[in-house]
This record gives structure tokens, sequence and C-alpha cells, in this order.
């Protein structure tokens, strides 16, 4: 579903040195935008600046970027994932049909990720095994996975999770730090050096930039593919114990919309739609941004859905403007 | 006999023949024309949007914010209906055709005029949409009571036997019908979806083509939304909400290939009708109304596999009948 790129490529007289590179990267301008929307929140409200104000903000970010980093490899590999919302209630109501049984806190646990890499299986079973693309699979499973949980609930909700499972979602590990943040953390740096140090990450971006030239080079196109639906399966199943220990609660429509979130998170984190590019760093940044901006929203009072528009107009605009601005300095350059 | 079973268009006739004649089985009131026409007037304004997401995916492209763009025109229908109610109901479609057109345009202007990848721009646009109607309204409902009689009433208005809203779709059906395969722009869209270098070759905007098609399907939407609102005569943020991917369903089912190109009315139409018969049937086999999501997606997944296994045998033709020549 590629744009058509007719115009003749630009070559430059020298390449630019590596401090320049970083200035004008998307990474710095991410962080300047940071920065900004930090001081403007801390102006507006006067409650922003509370250490423990600020710890309860990352809670709304950090189960969306635990499958942002994974999603991040998704993208970059030219595939993408819609079904990351659909696969949190499935396994959040398979730990609630395990807590009816009778399953202890280590239990959930392992049926949470289970669910997880179970439904990343089946999307990258049908999506390298049958060779179908990957948007359509994924918007099936996403009905599929989330009707199943609808099969199982109906109109009920599983509640009563045990009192150690409140842990993940609501225990600290130290001062105002809580687990999931700790946990964002961890995967912030597994997913960098995954992504950045190592081959697996290597095999990643050239499936990206060309997959065919990436299979006659060696790389095991189907099967990196297959492991990164693996993994967003399992880092959709570690977000889905965080959020339902944090709910304490699981309906059929838990997280719902939540996809969009990811992907936005992601593509305003400089990794391309198109595939090829993009960093872990970017996604941190993105996924800081979209938390202190909600946050600061739900100071202001700004109702939920308002602040959606403001996601959506966002991801248009940040894929908008890189296009708009490189145009403009071309038309100055003739 | 072998070629006519590889035909798209005739096994799903067969399918769905075969999926009522089961539910007759059991329950031969199903199969009683009154219901069965009852069956096509639940599907028609799923077909009416179908028919708009065939023209997108034909072109390479995917919209995903046709449920929103039908909730914000329904709204906006019900929101003139409720403030001037002696405004006359074809007046008011043509407004929210317009607007629908507009909402769509936008969508067909960014991947256009930006190059922004559709599904991004789409899933924005979804969001945006949605939000609006919660601006506008500040999340009010408009319920039947605020709407005129003469505004609920044109859908089910019975005209020769069947009602409007059924002639309504088959309208729909011989319209873009007519524009796939007699207008030089229904060509462009299968071109541009085949083989969008080589239809720049042949002197095809290939650009313009899409941000075309993204207006048919947002004037569709936009129809659908006045038809959805008046047909369950209430208007809200949520109305409609997740119907974009029943609609993707119908088209993957149809036969429409998600890579562009292929596809047609006929099976647009019989997707739809598939969908229609299993959600009517599902109530009165006593299947839970909640199992239809995950029904609906294992459909897609298994149209999906078969859709790629005949693309892989055929490779891309986008004249057929030259190839039979």
């Amino acid at each position: 579903m590629a744009g058509l790129n007719l115009s003749p490529r630009i070559l430059p007289d020298r390449l630019q040195s590596r401090s320049s590179r970083a200035l004008k990267s998307w990474e710095s301008l991410l962080l300047v935008v940071a920065v900004l929307i930090f001081a403007v929140n801390s102006f507006a409200s006067p409650y922003f600046l509370d250490p423990w104000n600020l710890s309860d903000a990352t809670f709304n970010f950090t189960e969306k970027a635990l499958i942002a980093f994974a999603m991040a490899l998704v993208i970059i590999a030219g595939e993408i994932d819609l079904s990351v919302a659909s696969i949190i209630a499935l396994s959040s109501t398979a730990m609630g049909l395990a807590v009816t049984m009778g399953a202890d806190t280590p239990m959930l646990v392992v049926v949470g990720l289970g669910t997880g890499l179970l439904c990343g299986a089946v999307n990258g079973l049908l999506i390298t095994g049958l060779g179908l693309p990957s948007i359509v699979v994924t918007i099936g499973t996403m009905s599929l996975f989330r009707g199943l949980s609808f099969i199982i609930l109906g109109d009920q909700a599983y509640t009563g999770y045990p009192a150690s499972f409140a842990y993940f979602g609501q225990g600290y590990v130290w001062w105002v730090f809580s687990f999931e943040f700790a946990l964002f953390v961890l995967f912030a740096v597994v997913y960098s050096v995954l992504l950045h140090k190592t081959n697996f990450g290597r095999a990643v971006y050239a499936i990206g930039n060309n997959q065919t030239a990436a299979l006659f080079s060696g790389v095991r196109v189907g099967r990196v593919k297959f492991i990164l639906f693996l993994l967003t399966g399992l880092m959709a199943g570690i977000a889905s114990i965080c959020l339902t220990s944090r709910l304490g609660s699981t309906r059929p429509s838990i997280a719902l919309g939540v996809e969009l979130e990811v992907v936005t998170m992601v593509v305003l984190g400089g990794v391309s739609i198109l595939g090829g590019s993009g960093t872990i760093p970017g996604v941190v940044l993105a996924a800081f941004i979209m938390g202190m901006v909600t946050f600061g929203f739900g100071l202001l009072n700004v109702p939920g859905i308002v602040m959606s528009i403001f996601i959506g107009v966002l991801l248009i605009s940040v894929i908008a403007l890189p296009i708009l601005w490189s145009r403009a300095r071309r038309r100055t350059a003739h | 006999m072998a070629k006519l079973l590889k035909n798209r268009e005739v096994l799903l006739v067969i399918a769905i023949i075969a999926l009522v004649f089961l539910i007759a089985l059991r329950f031969p009131g199903f199969v009683a024309p009154a219901n069965l026409a009852r069956v096509y007037n639940d599907t028609s304004i799923l077909i009416i949007l179908a028919l708009g997401q065939m023209a997108v995916i034909l072109t390479r492209c995917i919209d995903l914010s046709m449920a929103a763009n039908l909730a914000l025109s329904g709204m906006v229908a019900a929101m003139i209906n409720a403030a001037f109610p002696g405004v006359p109901i074809p007046l008011v479609i043509l407004a929210v055709v317009a607007l629908g057109a507009a909402l769509g345009s936008v969508n067909g202007l960014l991947v256009w005029k930006l190059d922004i990848p559709p599904i991004v721009v789409t899933l924005g646009t979804l969001t945006i949409y949605r939000g609006l109607i919660f601006l506008l309204t500040n999340g009010a409902w408009i319920n039947a009571h605020q709407m005129s009689d003469a505004f609920k009433a044109l859908p089910r208005t019975p005209l020769i036997g069947f009602p409007v809203l059924s002639w309504l779709s088959v309208l729909a059906i011989a319209a873009v019908y007519l524009l796939m395969t007699r207008t030089p722009v229904g060509r462009a869209f299968f071109a541009v979806g085949g083989n969008p270098h080589a239809a720049v070759y042949t002197g095809i905007d290939v650009g313009r083509t899409r941000f075309l098609a993204y207006c048919l399907s947002g004037g569709l939407a936009g129809l659908a939304g006045y038809l959805w609102v008046s047909r369950y005569a209430v208007a809200y943020v949520d109305i409609a909400a997740g119907f974009e991917l029943d609609i993707i369903a119908a088209c993957v089912i149809g036969g429409i290939s998600i890579a562009g190109g292929i596809g047609s009315v006929g099976g647009a139409v019989l997707g739809c009708l598939f969908l229609g018969v299993i959600k009517n049937a599902l109530p009165v086999i006593n299947i839970s109304p909640f199992a239809q999501l995950a029904i609906s997606g294992t459909v897609i997944i298994i149209a999906v596999a078969v859709n790629a296994r005949t693309e892989k045998r055929k490779g891309r033709v986008i004249l057929k009948k030259a190839e039979a020549v």
C-alpha cells in the first residue's frame, strides 16, 4: 500500500557530520517537544510537578509503551499488528477464567503470558506460514480474539483476583517508582539492545528495507517475522497482566482501541510506517510525550474523547510535517 | 464447470444458499420470502458502505474511517432535523452525502497530496471524526422524539413491496456497477490498484484516482449515516463503532484483494449478504449474539487465506477478458 514516489532522488554533495545529524534527528526534536510539554504542564497546573503525581502520570503510558517496543520492531520490518488490544482482552479473560478455577498469582502470570504468546503465534503462523498480508490477518484476529472474550464473558465481569496479584499494576519498586515503570525501563533497554546491537535487529531493518534482498543475503525472513509477532503477543500479555492487576477486574471491552494509541506512539517515535527505519529511544520519548500530554489534559479536566482527537491529529501531523518540511526545503534549494 | 467453481461469485452464491438451506432445515420460517427480504433490508446499509470501501481497496488503499464518518454524518443529519424539522428530507440527505464526501475528501487529500500511508490517515481521521461528534453534542444523544416523523419514516416506507432502504441499496449497487464497468474512472480504480506504475504511463493520475475513491466512500458513508440514524431512531457518539471491520470483512469475503486491483461489485454485495445471513441467523439458531464478533473474525481470516491462494495461482490480471482469449 506504499505511495508512489516518482520524484528524482537528490544526492547530497557531502554527508552530514555525526553531530549535525544528531542535532537534526527526529529524536532530538522529540526531546525538545517533551521538555516543552513538561514546562507548559508545570505552568498550567500547580499539581503537575508533584513526584507522586508524576508517578501516577507514568501509568498513562507504561502499558502501551511495553507493546509499542515490540510493535516498533514489527513496523520496522514492514508489517503491522492491529490485534494487540484484543490480545490484552483475551489474555485478561483467560486470567479471569483461571481465577475462577482457583489459580494463584504465579499461575495467573503463566496464563497471561501464555495466552499472549499463543495469540502472537497464531498471528505469526497465518502471516509467515500462509504468506497473508499482516494488516488483514490482524484485523481478523482483532475480531477473533476479542470475540472469544465476549463468548467467554458475555456481559459479565471477572473480579476477585488474589491480593498478591495487585502488585503488578499497583506496586512500587522503590519510593515513587512503580513496578510498571521499572518494567518500562527494563524493556526499553532490552529492546534497544535487541534492535540496535544484535544481528536480529540488523535483520529486522534489512527485511523492512528490502525483503527480497534480505532473503537473498541469508536472512531467514519468515522466522524473524514469526518471532516479531510472538514478541508482540508476549508484550501484549505482559501489558494485560499489568492492566488487569491495576484495574482489578476483566470485562471483554477492556483496552478497547489501544492498538491505535500504540501505533501512534510508534509512529510519533519516528518509526516509518513503511518500514525500514526508526529507533527505540524515539519510541521511549514518544511514550513520555503522549503520557505527559494526556496527563496534563486530565489535570485540566479535558474529556478523554477530546484527547483522542488530539492523538488523531498528532498521528497525522507527525507524518505530514516532515513531508511538508522536506518539500519546502527542496523548493528553496532549486 | 471446474472454471465456474473457481469463480468467487459462484462460490459465494453456493455458500450462501448452503447456509440458508442448513438454517431452513431446522427453521423453515427463515426461508420465507418475507424473511429473506427482511434479511436483505437489514444488510442494505452494509452493502452501501462496502461499495465505497471496495472502490478504495481497489486502488490499494483502505478506509478505516467509514464508520466514524457514518456516525458524524448521521449525527449532523439528526441535528439538522432536530433544529429545523421543516427542512425537506431529500435536502437533509443531500447535505449529509455532501458532508460525508467532504470528510472522505480529507482522507483523499492527505493520501494524494502528502503521500501519507492510507492506513495511518484513516486511523487518525477515525478518532478525529468520532471526537468531533462529541465536540458537536457534548456527548448528548438525539432521541426518537426529537426527530420528525418524516425523518424516521423514509427508510421504512414501502415502495413496490420493499422498503425504501432496500431500494436505495439496489440503486447504489446499480450506480457503482455502472461507474466501475462503464466509465473511465471505474477503469482507473482497477488500473491504479493493479499496477500503479503502469497506470501512470497510461496517463492516469494515481493520486487523483485515489482521492476520487475516498470521495465516493465518504459520500456513501454520509448516505449510510442518515439511513442508520433514521432506521434506529437514535444518534450518539458511539453508533456503528467497530462497523468499519464488518465493512472490510464483507469486502475481503467478497474476493476484493487487499493488495488492490482485483474485485467486483457482485463479489462485494455477496460478501455483505454472507455476513448478513450469518448475523440474522445467529439468534434464530440460538447462538449468543456475543459470538458474532468471533465468527466475523474467523470468516475474515478464512476469506483472506482463500483470496491469497487464488491470487497466487492467477497473478495480477486487470483485463480478465483479455486473459480468456
